[in-house]
């Protein structure tokens, strides 16, 4: 299953950089390598991987329609199975699925919509949809959105919009950042989800008394301390400010981001230690064997608790820091699908991406998958696990909804300046204005 | 009279044009262009999809003033090719002369030796976090230590170093034991009747017989440091204390980031480099040969 953000997956490595050494002659080959980069190796993953269609049963062409194209990025067995069983309600046509591997369908996503993309095709809301409708690469939905619209919440539809105004994008599924915890260990020590950051320390110091370490923590893939920037900037300065310094309109030498890093290395001492040698799943893990007391994450990480210790699993959001913002603001990455500008079967793509819209396509979807929630506010409810139940309470009542860091910001910004520096931080949290300064001098190189 | 002079009959023409135009086409089409486009491509702005944008040199004054990954990247390839060359490469040397001297089961020792060569870098790293994990490495476990070996960015580039070192011991040892079954046993006994001890006969009189073997080996050293790629790959994704310049050009050019200009200039900054070993060692060669 996967609901990893994006930047972020377990990559298989391309056969052709790996080990094969011969003799004296390769440094020639060295020079063919870097060319390699250059060209050929995109286009050799993006032809990997991409050779498994599946006719969606069920799907004849009776409708009339033809044969929708669907490029998927849902290589996990999870996901997979719950598109497939999604696709067998479309009458209208028949639906080829190409599943390509997640983490290489992102990485190619440049080349495999200039060349000869698939009709429908899975992606991200927010600004990486915007990104690559601004290209020219997406096909507008407009009309779509005309006959789905009243099944969805303006943020939602805010979140399919592409900065002219139009749809690029219908919602799937979506899944909510918040701090986890296991209710046994939290009954049994009388710990009380705290409502302020100075609760929040409270609760640590009492934790790290008691033998626990208090906040789970890993970055070593980069991106989930991404997740925690993100939530101190949203408590700290709001999320009218967050988007605008993630879309490089506000400089990082702002003291008010110096605040988030200030507050977050007051934070550090009750993380877990070594975080930059441990990922995510470890750090679940340490979460579900009651080393660690909370664990700041997406839905996900019931993942990695067995299924009979899934029903002790809660959480909450995270405290607030400025009154003026309160909690009103939280990380919920969406997940759905967009048409590409290239799309030969323009018809049938439309008529599919409406009914993955429909409330009958995400109550499978959810059902088949617990740590996903349903964007359409007709989905039926009633089928959820009480973590969904609580998680889709969290969204409601959050006024604004980010999509993470990696999906609100340009994909250069994030991977190539945003994991690094994080990750500086993280070793180092107390040189934080050098790094400040060098965040803001290479978002200059990127947001010219 | 022209046809008194003229060399070539038309089907040695053509055989010429065949044999020599599809090695140039293949030379030029998979080697010279792809270079010269990734040093053309290195002074331009381009995400892959909009307008190319020229902008001269920028692109490197960026690397050097403003990505903090470069200089990192830079020192630890220059680190790595210090490490095989200065410790991995004369450690493998010295297990081929011991072995060399046929010891009691020494075809064990060689072949324990031998065995990680045959295991792909990827495959070292996902040893090498089996081994160096802070929570569930063996190392740790086992000594009672708490270190973060691969996320402190002031020791792991070392772990790191020693896992691929690990590898590259026994890949120079097994030609170094090659070349030293090679020399010829004669050598050594006239050294001894002239009286050298163990010692100055291999400084003196093995080892620079062996000196088409040290070409080699040398050149494997410096390859196998300037392409280092998939172990830091597999263990952090080249990340935090673990840069290094092929990582940054995938890092740039593969990803969904296609920042095709910037990448482009990490390349070719790793060419120039690579080009300095070329050129130093096909001048030697050439200069052997005149010998």
């Amino acid at each position: 299953m996967d609901h990893r953000p994006p930047l972020t997956r377990h990559v298989s490595i391309p056969s052709s950089i790996s080990s094969s050494s011969s003799g004296s002659m390769p440094l020639s080959r060295r020079s063919l390598f870097l060319g390699a980069a250059a060209f050929g190796v995109p286009a050799i993953l993006a032809g990997c991987g991409s050779d498994a269609p599946s006719t969606a049963p069920g799907g004849s062409s009776s409708g009339g329609l033809g044969t929708v194209t669907l490029g998927s990025n849902a290589s996990d067995e999870v996901p997979k199975k719950s598109l497939e069983a999604q696709i067998k309600a479309f009458t209208q046509g028949a639906v080829k699925v190409n599943t390509v591997d997640h983490n290489t369908f992102q990485e190619n996503i440049n080349r495999y919509l200039r060349g000869t993309p698939d009709d429908v095709f899975t992606w991200f809301a927010g600004y990486r949809m915007q990104f690559f409708a601004e290209q020219g690469l997406a096909l507008d939905i407009s009309d779509v959105w005309r006959d789905i619209g009243g099944d969805f919440s303006q943020a939602f539809k805010d979140q399919s919009t592409g900065v002219d105004g139009k749809q690029y994008f219908v919602p799937s599924t979506y899944y909510p950042w918040a701090v986890f915890y296991r209710k046994s260990v939290w009954e049994e020590k009388g710990y009380q989800p705290p409502k302020t950051l100075d609760e929040l320390t409270a609760l640590a110091k009492k934790m790290k008394a008691d033998g626990l370490i208090p906040i789970a923590f890993a970055d070593k893939d980069g991106w989930p301390a991404m997740g925690t920037f993100d939530i101190l900037n949203m408590r700290t300065n709001g999320y009218d400010f967050h988007v605008q310094l993630m879309q490089g309109k506000q400089s990082w030498t702002d003291p008010k981001v110096r605040q988030v890093f200030d507050t977050w290395r007051g934070l550090m001492e009750y993380h877990q230690p070594a975080a930059l040698g441990r990922t995510w799943q470890e750090a679940a893990q340490s979460l579900a064997q009651k080393k660690t007391g909370m664990y700041l994450l997406g839905m996900f990480v019931a993942q990695q608790f067995p299924e009979a210790d899934r029903d002790d699993l809660d959480f909450f959001t995270f405290p607030e820091i400025n009154p003026a913002y309160g909690t009103d603001s939280i990380d919920a990455p969406i997940d759905g699908y967009m048409v590409s500008a290239k799309a030969k079967n323009v018809d049938g793509a439309k008529a599919l991406i409406k009914l993955l819209a429909q409330a009958s396509s995400q109550n499978i979807a959810t059902g088949l998958d617990p740590g996903t929630l349903a964007s359409n506010s007709k989905a039926d409810t009633s089928g959820y696990s009480a973590l969904q139940k609580r998680g889709a309470e969290l969204v409601s009542q959050a006024k604004h909804i980010a999509q993470f860091l990696d999906r609100d910001t340009r994909p250069d910004f994030a991977s190539t300046v945003m994991i690094p520096s994080l990750q500086s931080f993280v070793g180092k949290p107390d040189e934080i204005d050098p790094l400040l300064a060098s965040i803001e001098k290479q978002k200059a190189t990127i947001f010219r | 009279m022209t046809a008194k002079t003229r060399r070539y009959s038309a089907r040695d023409v053509t055989v010429l044009v065949a044999g020599l135009g599809v090695a140039i086409v293949v030379n030029v089409g998979l080697v010279w262009g792809p270079t010269l486009a990734s040093v053309g491509l290195s002074a331009t702005d381009w995400n892959g999809i909009g307008p190319i944008e020229w902008i001269g040199g920028r692109n490197y004054e960026d690397l050097a003033g403003t990505y903090p990954p470069f200089w990192s990247a830079v020192r630890n390839n220059v680190l790595w090719l210090a490490f095989l060359g200065v410790v991995a490469t004369p450690f493998g040397l010295f297990c081929a002369v011991l072995l060399d001297r046929r010891l009691r089961m020494s075809r064990v020792y060689q072949s324990a030796l031998y065995m990680p060569v045959v295991l792909s870098l990827a495959v070292v790293g996902f040893i090498a976090q089996l081994v160096f994990s802070s929570d569930y490495g063996v190392l740790n476990a086992v000594s009672g230590l708490h270190v973060d070996w691969l996320g402190d960015r002031a020791v792991n580039i070392w772990v790191v170093m020693v896992a691929a070192g690990w590898r590259h011991v026994g890949y120079v040892m097994i030609i170094y034991l090659a070349g030293l079954k090679a020399v010829d046993p004669a050598l050594k006994e006239a050294a001894a009747i002239d009286g050298a001890n163990e010692r100055q006969a291999f400084f003196r009189v093995v080892f620079p017989t062996l000196r088409p073997v040290n070409v080699i080996v040398l050149v494997i050293t410096v390859i196998e440091a300037l392409r280092a790629f998939d172990i830091v790959y597999a263990i952090n994704k080249g990340r935090n204390g673990l840069e290094l310049l092929s990582v940054l050009v995938t890092e740039n050019i593969v990803g969904e980031a296609s920042r095709i200009g910037f990448g482009s200039a990490i390349a070719v900054i790793l060419l120039v480099i690579s080009l300095g070993f070329i050129v130093t060692y096909l001048s030697q060669l050439f200069r052997g040969e005149e010998r």
